[in-house]
């Protein structure tokens, strides 16, 4: 028994580890690209992990973390979503001169609390996994502030997160404790019992249950807990963004639907109904703003808005449906915005460094005839964002809509169509400003060479978006598997 | 497998060609010929020797469904979902795929010295919208179909985007944001008719032959069948929807505008016969009513609009949704002789609706306007270019021994029986045609050269392309039933009315 726990655990124990021989060779030797090297190592070495812990799964690892297809499957995500974001922070904090090395910490400390997350089955490991990923994540949003050049304004954007972030932890422990109050128990699994022998369904739960909601809507960013979102996005470092756009949201959604599944909350009429109007919200208040950026990484934020908006429509839909199918669509979907975010951040981050951050919409005139490249990742990523076929978005969209038909929710559904419908028109415009003509740029960042780890992060993100629209087939299979756990 | 082939060789043709730029920018037009050259060579195979091919056409493979399919492709896609590569090409498919192809060689032939810049992109995105268009002649199945509905629209909003014309970025924007909309429409709808499909029989399918024959809710029957018509009727485009259509022709490059008239439209069309009327055949003939009404709208109201424009190629756009209005007037009627005027529509308005782009796009990269008050006695200068416009007016008014007339007088004849006030407000449609039409001849042609315009006559290569048209055109006034005889089995398979 011991031994399957451990192999099962074993992801997080090395992540672990990881982080603490990350942390000594930093204390050591201070030599970015050792430490990065290390850091990514670390990262693929946890990542092929999984071919070990599937064939003992599903194990309950202790009352707080579940190890199932379902959290592998997310954790898988977050850890790829890390050696990502440590391939692009290379190229972006090399050009400046401060030390780097303990970003590299912070992403690991944060990638185990993402992979915490997407395995717990328990509030209490809920709460550390959200507390651990953000408390790396504020150090890591205002990580370039001690630099003598800085692009943006990481201070201003890491305390924004810091206040914001604390608040909501607070709010989301309160409501655990009313749950627990009224129920008596912290296990998701056991909130059914609980329920059926607690006598009146008091107020209390609701509550409770609403201010959980309400924290895990501020980290995903959904309307009304947004408005951290497009300042912080542009205040932060490129791969933070990155961070913050992908694992962040990848591993909050994993518990999110779990314990909103695991609960039956969604029974609730107070609970659907709220969902409903906050995706409702997003979809058309996201949409709206980003069509007023001037700035990519604030439009892309508001594209977030939107797109998480569209994912809760799945979420809502497993009131009436089978849960099965929902966490099929999610997880399809999440995985496909997954890569479309990292693809496209990864442009950004390609043309920009820690001095400069070329993110305004002007920057990418006529990208597309400087460096063809560049642009059609990017392009690719917005036709997916946009859900147009031969892209994994538009599988996605087509996931979304299936769901939604069988849940028979119309109003969310026309309101999905409303917002794709503005949510073309700026990511069209954007397609548009890369095929004018170009400018002569005095010195062309798009033309200076990049490191081989960007150009394999795009390739790769691009390739399976594309694979995953074109032949969605295996990873449909791998969903239904894991899906038919609930 | 052939139908397959088709497209791919477009893919592919694209591919090369704009890899080829790189050595060369003269190359990529002429790989682009040869994949066009090559399909058509399969199209005519298929039409005249199908023999060769392993297919009979006068002993068509009969595979278990209904309708009598020459050529028939299947293979699994995405079987969660019952999703099939299903392709498959019957007269009605045959007839469309050639103007296709034909219309493709004529674009190509516009292109040739018009366009001179980013040449490898461009023919990549003219191949792929054909590609695209192909795919919608051929996919039977309805997730596939969808899937190359949208393929065929993202090329196309690159051609307009990129080498389009002073308002491109507003007319590329507006073509795209209609037709991917009313795109999402037709997805839901697509998918509310698998879902009904799925509670009445427990399968999960979106085959076409499968989802024949669903029995739709009644409250919910006329929605799904309002979301594939809006759809269709966007592209087609009929009033109100064709919005979009004036600014994308005439902010197009002209290649671009030989494809959106000539093919693009008729996508629109077919998508009405072959999935609308078929699918939802009781809803559909409720709503007959209105769509006819619609129909002899379009042909009115742009007939009146086009009379008052002075830009030539928004003139012309009109006119199209002006033919594009007894199209949607034949389809609906539904009478053998009505539909197959709409088909007879659809080809003849293909050919000759391209020559006018060609022409009008012809003379504005010569004298740079659109304008036609800026235009006028051009025949003394450029007297085969007049003789081409007299010609492809005349045939587009409906000139007896020409296409356009046979389509035109069956939609009526057939349109007659159903509804004696539309054919007869339709028929005022084609008197006031000849006064627009004539009006371009006198404006651009006929009176004082007043700027003193110098315009290079017509080039070998245009009056290649003008020429083949034309005989096209003749053909299909002079021995119509050729035509007909191929569109009739699938016209019968998809149930239209006979009248004895």
């Amino acid at each position: 028994m011991y031994s399957n726990l451990i192999i099962d655990l074993m992801q997080i124990i090395m992540l672990t580890v990881g982080s603490v021989v990350v942390m000594v060779t930093a204390a050591f030797k201070r030599d970015h690209a050792i430490v990065c090297g290390l850091t990514v190592f670390s990262l693929v070495a946890a990542l092929l992990t999984f071919v070990f812990v599937k064939p003992v799964l599903p194990f309950e690892a202790t009352q707080l973390l579940i190890m199932d297809e379902y959290s592998l499957f997310f954790s898988n995500m977050i850890i790829v979503g890390g050696i990502a974001v440590a391939l692009l922070a290379y190229p972006y904090f090399q050009s400046h001169n401060i030390q780097n090395e303990e970003f590299y910490i912070l992403l690991m400390t944060a990638t185990l609390g993402a992979v915490v997350l997407a395995c717990s089955n328990h509030f209490v490991s809920m709460l550390l996994g959200m507390e651990m990923l953000g408390v790396s994540l504020y150090a890591m949003i205002a990580y370039p502030v001690h630099a003598s050049t800085i692009a943006k304004y990481p201070l201003e954007a890491g305390i924004k997160y810091l206040i914001l972030s604390a608040l909501t932890s607070g709010i989301t422990l309160f409501g655990i404790a009313l749950v627990y109050a009224y129920i008596g128990t912290l296990d998701f699994d056991q909130i059914p019992a609980a329920l059926a022998d607690a006598e009146v369904l008091g107020p209390v739960f609701i509550i409770g249950v609403m201010m959980i909601v309400a924290g895990a809507a501020f980290k995903l960013s959904l309307v009304p807990f947004h408005i951290w979102t497009p300042d912080v996005y542009e205040g932060a470092p490129v791969p933070v963004t990155t961070y913050l756009a992908t694992v962040s949201k990848v591993g909050m959604l994993a518990v999110t639907m779990r314990l909103l599944l695991a609960s039956n909350a969604l029974e609730f009429h107070a609970v659907t109904a709220v969902l409903t109007a906050m995706a409702a919200a997003s979809m058309i208040i996201g949409n709206l703003l980003a069509v007023m950026q001037t700035n990519i990484k604030r439009l892309f934020a508001y594209s977030s808005i939107a797109h998480l908006g569209y994912l809760l429509v799945v979420v809502i839909a497993a009131a009436g449906i089978a849960d099965a199918l929902s966490v099929e669509s999610m997880s399809f979907y999440i995985l496909a915005y997954f890569l479309m975010s990292i693809a496209g951040f990864a442009v950004i981050s390609a043309i920009s460094n820690s001095e400069k951050e070329l993110d305004t919409l002007a920057d990418f005139r006529g990208l597309f005839w400087r460096n063809s490249w560049l642009s059609a990742v990017l392009i690719t990523v917005l036709l997916s964002l946009a859900g147009i076929p031969l892209t994994a978005g538009f599988i996605g969209k087509f996931y979304i809509f299936t769901t939604g038909v069988e849940g028979e929710l119309w109003f969310l559904l026309s309101m999905l169509i409303v917002g794709s419908a503005i949510g073309l028109y700026y990511y069209l415009r954007l397609i548009y400003i890369m095929l004018q003509p170009a400018d002569n740029l005095t010195n062309d960042p798009a033309a200076a060479g990049l490191p081989v780890g960007v150009h394999v992060v795009m390739a790769a993100m691009t390739l399976a978006i594309i694979y995953l629209g074109v032949y969605p087939t295996p990873m449909i299979n791998t969903l239904q598997e894991l899906a038919g756990l609930f | 497998m052939i139908l397959v082939w088709l497209m791919v060789i477009l893919f592919a043709g694209g591919v090369g060609a704009w890899l080829s730029e790189k050595s060369n920018p003269q190359l990529p037009r002429f790989i682009a010929l040869a994949a066009l050259v090559l399909d058509l060579f399969l199209v005519l195979l298929m039409l005249f020797a199908p023999g060769v091919l392993g297919l009979d056409g006068s002993n068509p493979i009969d595979l278990g469904q209904p309708g009598e399919w020459l050529v028939l492709y299947s293979a699994d896609w995405i079987p969660r979902f019952g999703i099939s590569l299903i392709f498959g090409a019957d007269g009605l498919g045959l007839l469309l795929i050639a103007l296709t192809v034909f219309l493709g060689l004529m674009s190509l032939g516009s292109a040739w010295h018009e366009i001179q810049k980013r040449t490898g992109f461009f023919y990549f995105n003219l191949l792929w919208t054909l590609a695209g268009v192909i795919g919608v002649f051929t996919a039977l199945d309805l997730f596939l179909f969808f899937f190359f509905w949208e393929v065929m629209l993202i090329p196309m909003y690159f051609i307009i985007a990129i080498w389009g014309h002073e308002n491109k970025e507003y007319a590329a924007m507006k073509f795209f944001i209609f037709t991917q909309v009313s795109g999402m429409l037709m997805l839901l709808a697509i998918l509310l008719l698998v879902f009904f499909h799925y509670q009445e029989t427990a399968n999960v399918t979106f085959s076409y032959f499968d989802l024949l024959g669903t029995t739709i809710p009644e409250q919910f029957a006329f929605w799904v069948m309002l979301g594939f018509f809006l759809a269709f009727a966007t592209k087609l485009p009929s009033v109100p929807m064709h919005n979009w259509l004036p600014d994308a022709h005439s902010q197009a490059p002209t290649p671009g505008s030989v494809i959106l008239a000539g093919i693009l439209l008729k996508t629109g069309a077919y998508g009405l016969i072959r999935f609308t009327i078929p699918l939802f055949p009781a809803a559909s003939a409720d709503f007959a009513p209105t769509a006819m009404l619609l129909g002899v709208i379009s042909i009115l109201y742009t007939a009146k609009v086009a009379f008052g424009q002075n830009d030539l190629k928004r003139l012309i756009a009109y006119t199209s949704v002006s033919h594009m209005g007894f199209v949607l007037l034949g389809v609906y009627a539904w009478t053998a002789q009505a539909v197959q005027g709409a088909v007879m529509t659809m080809l003849a308005h293909g050919f000759s609706a391209a020559a006018l782009f060609m022409l009008a796009g012809g003379l504005q990269h010569r004298i740079h306007t659109r304008d036609m008050r800026q235009m006028g006695g051009l025949w003394g200068v450029a007297p085969k270019m007049g003789f081409m416009a007299v010609f492809f007016t005349v045939a587009a008014v409906g000139m007896p021994g020409l296409g356009n007339f046979i389509g035109e007088f069956l939609v009526l004849l057939g349109s007659f029986r159903i509804s004696m006030a539309a054919a007869a407000a339709a028929a005022v449609g084609m008197v006031v045609a000849a006064v627009y039409s004539l009006i371009v001849i006198q404006k651009v042609f006929h009176g004082e050269n007043k700027n003193n315009l110098m315009v290079q006559d017509l080039t070998h290569v245009e009056m290649f392309c003008f020429a083949l048209m034309m005989l096209g055109l003749l053909w299909m006034g002079m021995y119509p039933q050729s035509m007909l005889s191929m569109s009739e089995p699938t016209l019968r398979s998809l149930g239209v009315l006979y009248f004895q």
